[in-house]
Formats: C-alpha cells, structure tokens, sequence
C-alpha cells in the first residue's frame, strides 16, 4: 500500500512546550535543491517576551541544581541525541551535508555536550579563588551564572554551532533565549526535542526561529536579558544596535567570532566564564 | 520558674535538619509494624472541616466519620478528636457524644488572630462553654517576627487561662516564621507559656507542616522535657495527605521522643484527607490489593 | 521522672537534663531485608589480568565469608608474584599502546560507560558490597556507590581538561599505577584509585582488601562490558604480600595505598631510594570540637555521622569529642538518647544503621581496645539494642571519663567507639586536637562563622568539616597532614597524584 508521507510541523520551543508563533507568521525554509523542507515559525517580539519570561522564571531553579547534576543532564542530552543521530544526519543531508559530513558534525556535537558536561563541576575550581587578603578575613570568589541569555545562533552551522553556544551557557547555571540558525532553523527544533526528553527543565532552554533583522531590537532592548551572545559577523548596524540597546540596561555583549566549529578553539571554558558574574565574600576569622 | 529571655536564640543549623529528616524519611516501615502505624495514625488524627462554608451538616458527617471510619471495619479505631469552628462545636459534641472522640476548636480569630485580645479571649471561652474540649489558638505572628516575644507569650498565657480545663494547643503557623530558629523559639514561648500542645500551621498557609519543622518542634519539646520533665503534646497540621507522609512523621516521633509520646495523648495529625488514605493502606495490608478511592466515604 | 542507668554518671550540673527519654517502643520497625537474589556471586572469582578472568599461578584460593553471618560467600584467586608480573605487564603494554594513544576525550568517554554502567548496576553493587564487607545496605546504597559512580564520572570529564588544571606546565601520565585498597569502603576506594589515573593516561594494577574483593571483581566484570582496552584495568586478590608484590615490583611507576599508618611506613620504606611516586592514605584519630554555642542537637547528628558511619570503620572518622564544658552534661544526654535509635544488625536489612564489624581480626581488636579502656579507667556506655548472635558486631560504644594519655584516646580504633573529653577555651581545643600524630580531619560545632575559621586555620588536618562531618563529594580534596599520608585524592588536586609535570 502506498503511504503518503506525513510532513512534520516544526514549531518553536518555550517553557518545555513546543507551541507556534503568537504571530500566526511562517517563512519558507528550503533544501539545498531549493525545495520547499518546511514552513517555520516567522517568530515576534511577543515570542521574544515569552521565551524571556520563561526563561527567567527556569533560572533560580537551573542555577542552583548542583553542578553534579547539570553534568549529568548535559551527559543526558548527548545520550539522547545519539539515539536519535539518524534524524539529525538526515535533515542535515537534506541542506547540503554529505553523508560524512552530517556524522561527523552530530559527532562532533555529541563530544561537545559532553565536553562541558564535564566542566560543570570543574571550571569553579578553575576559575573561582580563594584570596590572600591581608586582612583577618577568609576571602573568596566565586563564579555565579549572569542570568538570561539571548543568544544568535551561528547561520552556517545549524547543529554543532547552536549546540556549542548552548552548551556553555547552560552548563554554567544560565537560561537561554535563542534564535537558530535563520536559513536552516529545523536542526535547532530537532534539537529541542532532544532537549525536552533529557530532563533538561522547561524554560532552561528556548529556541525561536525567524529573522535576525527583526528580532535583533527586541532581544537587546529587553530589560530582563542580562546577556547578548553571538559568534557570526553581524552587519554593522545591526551591532551598534545590538550595543546601544544593550547599554540601558548594562547588558553584557558577548562577541564570540567563530570560524570553524569543528576546531578544538571552538570550545573551551571561557565560553562558560564569559556569561558568569564573579561573586566575592569577606568573612572574619576569629574566636 | 523563672522566664526565659527569648531574645536569646537557639541556634538550629538548617542543612543539617534536612539531613536528618531525610535519613529518617529512609526508615523502611513494612508488615504488620506498617499496619500498626496505620492504626496508630488513625487514631492520632484531628479530623478538620475549617471552612467559611461549613454547615451543621457537614459537621455531622464528619462526626460521623469520625466514630466509623469505615464501616466494613468497625473494629479500627475512632479519630481522636473532631476539629471545627467555634459556631460547630455544639453541633460536633452532640455527634461524637459518649464516643470518647474530643472536639477541638480553632479559636483566637483564626486563622489570622488579627483581632483584639479580648476578642480572642471572648472567641476561646465562648468554644469552652459551648463543650470544647481543646481549642487551638493562633500566636501573633506579627508580634511575633517583630520581635514582641514578651507579648506573645503573654497572650498565650492569657488564652490558657481562658480555656480553663480544655486543652491548649498553640499554632505557630511556620509557614509564617522563616526560619527554624524562629519555629523553635515559637515552640519555646508557647510552652513555657503554658501549651499543651504545640501545632504547626492552620493549614490556611503555605507551605504548611513541614516534617524539618515538626522535628525542630519535637527537638524543642524534648529539650523542654529534660529540663522540666513535663511531657508537651505536637501536632503538625495541613499538607499531610497520605499515608507515607503519616508514617514518616511517626518516625520522627518514635525516633526523637521514644515511646511516651506515641498516641493520641501526645501526637495528633491535623487533616482532613489524610483519614481516607490511611484506610486504603491499611485494607490493602489486609486484602494484598491495591485500592480505589471509589470505595470510602468522602465526608 | 529519672530512671538510673546501670552505667555510673558524673552528678548533673546545671544544665544537665533530669529527664530519661524510652526508645524501647510498643511500635518496632518490621524486618526490611533488600532483597539480592537478583544478584549472582560465583562460587569463585580469578584474576582479572589483561581484560581476562585468569586462574592464579599457584592455583591458591582463599575465602571470603559474610561478617554478618560468619558463613562462607566466595573464594578468591591468591595473587603472587608470577601473576602480579603478569598484570604489570599487561599494564605496561596496554598503556604503551593502545590506551597512550587514544584522545583524551575517548578516555574520557570510556570513564563516563563506566560511570553511567556503575549507575545501571547500583543495586547489585550495593548488596554485594553489604554482604562481602557487613556495611548496612543503608550506606552502600546511599553513599558507596553512588559515589563511586559520581567519581567516575568527575574524572571523565577531566581527561580532556588536564591542561587547564596545571597552569603552565604539560602534565603526562606517570605510566603502571599500583594500587592497593583497603577494606572500609571497597568499591569507593577502587574508584577513588582507578578513575583519576585513567583520566590521566595510567593504566592500573589494583589490589583490593582479602576481605572484601567481591565489588572490585564485578567492577572488572564492568570494565569488559564498558569495552576499556584490555589491560588498561588489572585485578588482582590476595593479602599483604600480593601487595607487597606490587610495590616492589620494578616496573611499577607509582604506588597508591589506602589503608592503616603502620602498613603505609612499610610501603614508603620499601620505595626508599627508588624514582616510584606514591600517595598514602592513611589512619586517623579526627577530633569533633564542640562549643556551647553550637546548634546542639545538629552536633549531635553530627557526632553519630561522625563515628558510627560504616561501624566506625572509617580513617577520618571523629573518635576523639571535646565538648566545651559548659555543655557537656546535655550533649552527652542526647548522645546517649541518640544512640538508643541506632539499629545495629543484618547489613541487608534497610533500616540498619550500623552493621557488622568487617572481620573477626577488627572485632578482636575493637574489643581489646575497649578492654584497654576499662583498664585505663574509662567509662563505657553501650547502647541497650539487641545485636545479632551470629557474626560480628558491637553496640555503639562511648568512653567517658578519659584523658589525653590514654591509649584509647591517642590510638585509631577503628571501630564504632567514642571518647569524650571536655575543653574551656578555643585554643585549648585546638590543642587537644592536634596532639596527635595523625592529621587527617577534624570537626568543628559553632554557631558563629568566624569561630569555624579560626579554628579550622588551627587544625593541622587535611579536612575540616564544620557543622557537618564525613563528607564526601569527587571534587573535594581529601587526605592527611602528618602521619595521616600524602597527597590528596579527589578533586582538581587528586589529579596530581597521576601525572608527570613537564614543563
């Protein structure tokens, strides 16, 4: 019997949820034929409120899980999305990887999640100190997650990209608001499913997909975002931009350039320590 | 005997009370010492109706209740008390008469307090003369986390008075006092102020009893009992729905005041669903199947 | 109200209780065995050499009995010196080929199998563990092995990272770890051993206790299903002088050893004048300062995790209490109340919290240790709980009444024994505590924050705990000053231990 084939509708993840746009808008995403893949949510600035909502409303949770147990969930994901490689090779075939290729880049994003699974519990002993102030007091600092994260997700490289900025920032007790890849969003939203049955918690992590040139306004003017991050070269404009909304609210602008992600710079704790706060308490010695 | 100075805490490390509720908590209760406990529980409970809507009607179904737990067993033990508002208090001790089953009432402007004193002294005594046998007073929290402890303790000793021979059982509302050291000191003022039982919540407040606080509380009435021999009675009240939770808060009685304190005279549970949960298990220690809610009385 | 105790009591101060509390109660915990028919024990374990289960060269087995029990679970292969060449060289070869040139992230990744495998089999492991070594199932279900697995899984994530943790200098594996473990926490110290010097490059020959081989042999069983190469983990069974083989073999490069002080010099003077490396874990006698201004009750919690976790059988236990004296009348009341809770007896059962005594040697030496109490003038208190009549155990033992001098308070007795003495001032504590040629951890009780740095800046030991006591997490640093070793495991500092630092 002949079985017609039942498209799958790709819809943006918020708060564990995989509703579609507020804006009832879609924009076409293509094949590397030029073939119609599928239509994706054209997200707006109310999806923006929403993902930042819940994104915020999941952090005081995420941050102070243990750093044992955000290791663990990392782990989960890259155990996940190994069971489900055959899906992501296929939708990245679909956009132009060869067969090696797209086993090779959902390799590669498998070893990253696993990566900063391992620096969860690793890159406070690292990067946070204990220091010798002259004092009668035991000082110390410690690294403490930034908050929300609004990230750009890299354009050309729609899975390991997306995952290697994600990873660290989660990994590091943040939330996360991004926006994938624009030409190739559906990895991002097969990724999210991985997300969402890794015990990842809703909220931690939402992806939206739509247009850079619309939503770069509303994730930086968004008083409630602590941190921009983004590793593509971005038009002039659209970086002031990025800046000048980003200073109301001494939001902090991280500008990650990133040519290769498959190269071993492409991951490395900074990524992690870039959106941390550093937290110092004096504490006196004495009987 | 002199007055404590409640200025001083007790200080109470949080971490570790966690700790110790959670190993406890690990206590593995099977068989017939879990058939045991259930029977004990039943009997150990205050069986509540405070609602702005209740009625003549519900109270005395709930007495009801109260007296037959479940009628396919009439050999399971009665509740130990009823626990209603002041207005049904006659109504209750009409229904539980010659059952040995005590009504207690929430008195003291409850659940708030926010009243003045001799409104709450009026509220205490018109539940003494209309038959209670226990009232449970609110403490003014207020005073309270300002600081007033002098005054709280006053007003406790004031309701005690006014309750005559009922018993006092005095409601701290944890949810409303933060901190352990708060719970402790709480529970150090209403005993030394003449409680006879000390209780966590009015179940109007979340979160409600919590079983960190009952053992701070069951610490506080262990210190008080070594320092004074007098055996103070605790009641966590609110948020305890199932069975499980029940036989961990006996764990924590058993384990931290021992015998004495292991009936009704002591320890009572305030709830109102908690009793239905308790029959199921103990029907399914005795038939080996699990049961459906279908099959006990909603009252 | 007070009733009289058969043990004599020093008159109450002032704030000493005068009421008794009963914890012989109308209601009893129900037997609540963990059942293990779902685990198999073979009725004889070999070596595990080369990524093969291999019979012994002499063809020698020894017993292995159930302490609870007394009875007879399993034999083990006697190891000598034959096989224990065998399994350095298999050690050797594996880490000159096939594990030296593997990425460091795939060792890693085999360091996760084996993290996430440990998770998959907890239970197994768990009742394995109570059987072989008497722990209540209680700890090894809670505390053994899912440690183990959480160290496995810390030190995965180190295998590709070591960069960052020596600033500046490159590190190298070392090269053949030996390494030998003792009885108390069998399946913990093997991961404590193993999965940093895998992280790090090494290949291992490990020797676990003659008492308690049974997890470190189903944890080779994991090893093969994890797929590690072969002869990357080696292990090998037997007593002290399977051990002894280790260390002195020549081509071992390091030497990790956890167990008693005495065994411990052995082993450092048999590696004088040799370039091997080594760390030592050894005894301790920890002391538990307590103030009066402590949270009195949580110290209490405190002073029983302290003491009677794992039977006492624990190098960092707190054995030695010093109450400050305004408080000691109460704190030794409650202790006393507390330890009437205890439940001592089947290590399977899961309400037991202290189970049997590892051996019928430890038994031995617990009692000859309380027997040299009483001679020195101690006090003893025992709990009133039944105990088993078979197999080894001791009710929960304190010695009142006892001075510094005395042996019982100056000697590791391993056991599920406390003395108790009393302080005035900080510094006297402080004093008290480190009078001791151990130094392996110490506990503080105060309310007040600045105390606890104070004192812990005192204490010449390793760990300090303060308001909480035996602890343990992978990423923490432990091990002692003094003679309580050198070098520490767990952590980023645990990774010195197994690596070479080229510039």
């Amino acid at each position: 019997m002949e079985h017609l084939e039942v498209l799958k509708t790709y819809k943006i993840y918020v708060g564990g949820n995989f509703p579609r746009t507020e804006s009832g808008r879609y924009y076409k995403v293509y094949d590397s034929e030029k073939e119609l893949l599928a239509n994706a949510c054209l997200c707006s600035r109310k999806d923006v409120r929403n993902a930042v909502k819940t994104a915020r409303g999941a952090f005081g949770g995420w941050k102070s899980r243990s750093a044992y147990n955000r290791g663990q969930i990392l782990y989960r994901i890259a155990e996940m999305m190994e069971s489900r490689r055959a899906e992501f090779e296929s939708q990245l075939s679909k956009i132009g990887f060869t067969a090696t290729e797209a086993s090779a880049d959902v390799n590669a994003s498998i070893d990253r999640l696993i990566y900063y699974a391992g620096w969860t519990d690793k890159y406070q002993q690292v990067f946070g100190s204990v220091n010798p102030v002259a004092s009668a007091h035991f000082n110390f600092s410690i690294l403490d997650p930034t908050g929300v994260v609004g990230i750009f997700a890299p354009e050309n490289s729609p899975l390991l990209g997306l995952v290697s900025v994600v990873a660290p920032v989660i990994a590091g007790g943040n939330t996360c608001v991004v926006l994938a890849s624009e030409m190739y969003p559906l990895p991002s939203i097969i990724f999210a499913e991985v997300l969402n049955s890794s015990d990842v918690p809703g909220g931690v992590v939402n992806i939206l997909t739509g247009k850079k040139e619309e939503l770069a306004e509303h994730f930086s003017s968004h008083v409630d975002v602590n941190a921009m991050m983004y590793s593509d070269k971005l038009s002039a404009e659209m970086k002031k931009l990025i800046d000048e909304n980003a200073s109301t609210s001494v939001k902090r602008v991280i500008k990650k350039p990133v040519e290769d992600w498959y190269h071993e710079k492409a991951q490395d704790p900074y990524f992690i320590i870039d959106v941390q706060e550093t937290k110092t308490t004096w504490h006196p010695v004495g009987f | 005997m002199s007055t404590s100075d409640f200025s001083v805490s007790t200080p109470i490390d949080q971490v570790s009370v966690e700790e110790r509720v959670a190993r406890l908590n690990k206590r593995s209760i099977k068989k017939e010492s879990k058939v045991q406990a259930l029977k004990l529980a039943l009997s150990m409970m205050d069986l509540t109706t405070l609602e702005g809507k209740d009625s003549e009607g519900k109270v005395v179904q709930l007495c009801q209740k109260a007296k037959l737990p479940y009628a396919p067993m009439p050999d399971l033990p009665k509740v130990a008390a009823v626990c209603v508002y002041p207005t049904m208090v006659r109504t209750a001790k009409k229904h539980v008469k010659g059952s040995g089953i005590q009504v207690a009432s929430v008195a003291t402007a409850f659940p708030s307090g926010m009243a003045p004193l001799s409104v709450r002294i009026d509220d205490t005594k018109f539940a003494v003369d209309e038959g209670a046998d226990e009232v449970d007073m609110v403490i003014s929290r207020g005073a309270f986390l300002s600081g007033e402890y002098n005054l709280v303790f006053d007003e406790i000793a004031a309701i005690k008075e006014a309750c005559g021979k009922a018993h006092l059982k005095v409601i701290l509302e944890t949810g409303e006092l933060h901190t352990y050291e708060n719970v402790r000191k709480a529970s150090d003022i209403a005993m030394e102020a003449g409680g006879d039982f000390i209780k966590t919540s009015t179940g109007k407040i979340s979160p409600a009893a919590t079983q960190p606080v009952t053992l701070v509380m069951l610490e506080a009435i262990r210190d008080y009992y070594y320092r004074t021999g007098k055996m103070i009675g605790m009641k966590p009240a609110g948020g305890i729905r199932t069975a499980k939770q029940a036989l961990q808060y006996l764990v924590l009685v058993k384990e931290t005041l021992g015998a004495a304190w292991l009936n009704n005279e002591y320890f009572r549970f305030g709830a109102s669903s908690l009793a239905n949960d308790v029959l199921m298990q103990i029907v399914k220690q005795q038939t080996g199947q699990y049961q459906s809610a279908d099959y006990f009385s909603v009252d | 109200m007070s009733n009289t105790t058969e043990t004599k009591e020093t008159p109450y101060k002032p704030t000493s209780p005068n009421s008794k509390l009963d914890f012989a109660s109308i209601w009893e915990y129900a037997p609540a065995p963990e059942s293990n028919d779902h685990v198999e024990i073979a009725e004889r374990y070999e070596l595990f050499i080369d990524g093969k289960f291999v019979k012994p060269s002499k063809g020698r087995y020894f017993k292995s009995t159930n302490p609870a029990t007394k009875e007879e679970i399993t034999e083990f292969a006697e190891a000598t010196q034959a096989d224990v060449d065998k399994a350095v060289k298999s050690a050797r070869k594996a880490f000159n080929g096939e594990w030296s040139t593997l990425a460091p992230k795939t060792r890693g990744k085999y360091l996760y199998r084996i993290a996430r495998m440990l998770q998959e089999r907890a239970r197994e492991f768990a009742v394995l563990e109570s059987m072989d070594g008497g722990k209540p199932i209680r700890e090894s279900r809670d505390v053994d092995v899912p440690l183990a697995a959480a160290h496995f899984f810390y030190y995965a994530g180190w295998a590709d990272k070591l960069d960052y943790a020596f600033p500046g200098k490159k590190p190298e594996p070392i090269g053949v770890c030996g390494q030998i473990i003792p009885w108390n926490f069998p399946l913990l110290m093997l991961a404590w051993k193993i999965a940093p010097a895998l992280a790090c490059g090494n290949t291992v020959v490990l020797k676990p206790a003659e008492t308690t081989s049974l997890t470190a042999l189903k944890f080779a069983e994991l090893v093969k299903d994890a797929g590690v190469p072969a002869g990357v983990v080696n292990i090998v069974t037997g007593a002290g002088q399977t051990g002894a083989e280790i260390v002195n073999h020549k081509d071992i490069d390091k030497v990790a050893f956890t167990g008693s002080t005495g065994v411990g010099k052995l082993i450092q003077k048999s590696l004088a004048g040799t370039d091997k490396k080594f760390t030592l874990e050894l005894g301790g006698k920890g002391a538990l300062i307590v103030f009066e201004d402590a949270p009195i009750d949580q110290a209490v919690e405190g002073i029983i995790n302290a003491i009677f976790f794992n039977q006492g059988h624990v190098c960092c236990a707190g054995s030695r209490l010093l109450v400050q004296e305004g408080v000691v009348d109460l704190v030794v009341q409650k202790l006393k109340d507390r330890m009437e809770t205890l439940i001592v007896g089947d290590p399977l059962d899961k309400n037991t919290d202290i189970g049997a005594i590892n051996s019928g040697q430890q038994f031995d030496t617990i009692n000859s240790f309380l027997e040299i109490g009483v001679e020195e003038g101690a006090d003893v208190y025992q709990s009133k709980c039944s105990i088993p009549e078979n197999g080894y155990f001791i009710r929960p033992t304190l010695l009142t009444n006892v001075a510094q001098s005395n042996r019982v308070v100056q000697e590791e007795i391993f056991g599920p024994v406390l003395t108790v003495q009393t302080f005035r001032t900080a510094d006297e504590a402080i004093d008290k505590a480190n009078n001791t040629p151990y130094g392996l951890a110490g506990g503080v009780w105060t309310d007040k924050g600045s105390k606890i740095f104070k004192v812990g800046a005192g204490l010449r030991s390793g760990v300090v705990w303060a308001n909480t006591y035996n602890k343990f997490d992978p990423t923490s640093p432990f091990g002692g000053y003094k003679e309580s070793g050198v070098g520490r495991e767990g952590g980023l500092h645990g990774l010195a231990a197994y690596v070479n630092l080229k510039k």
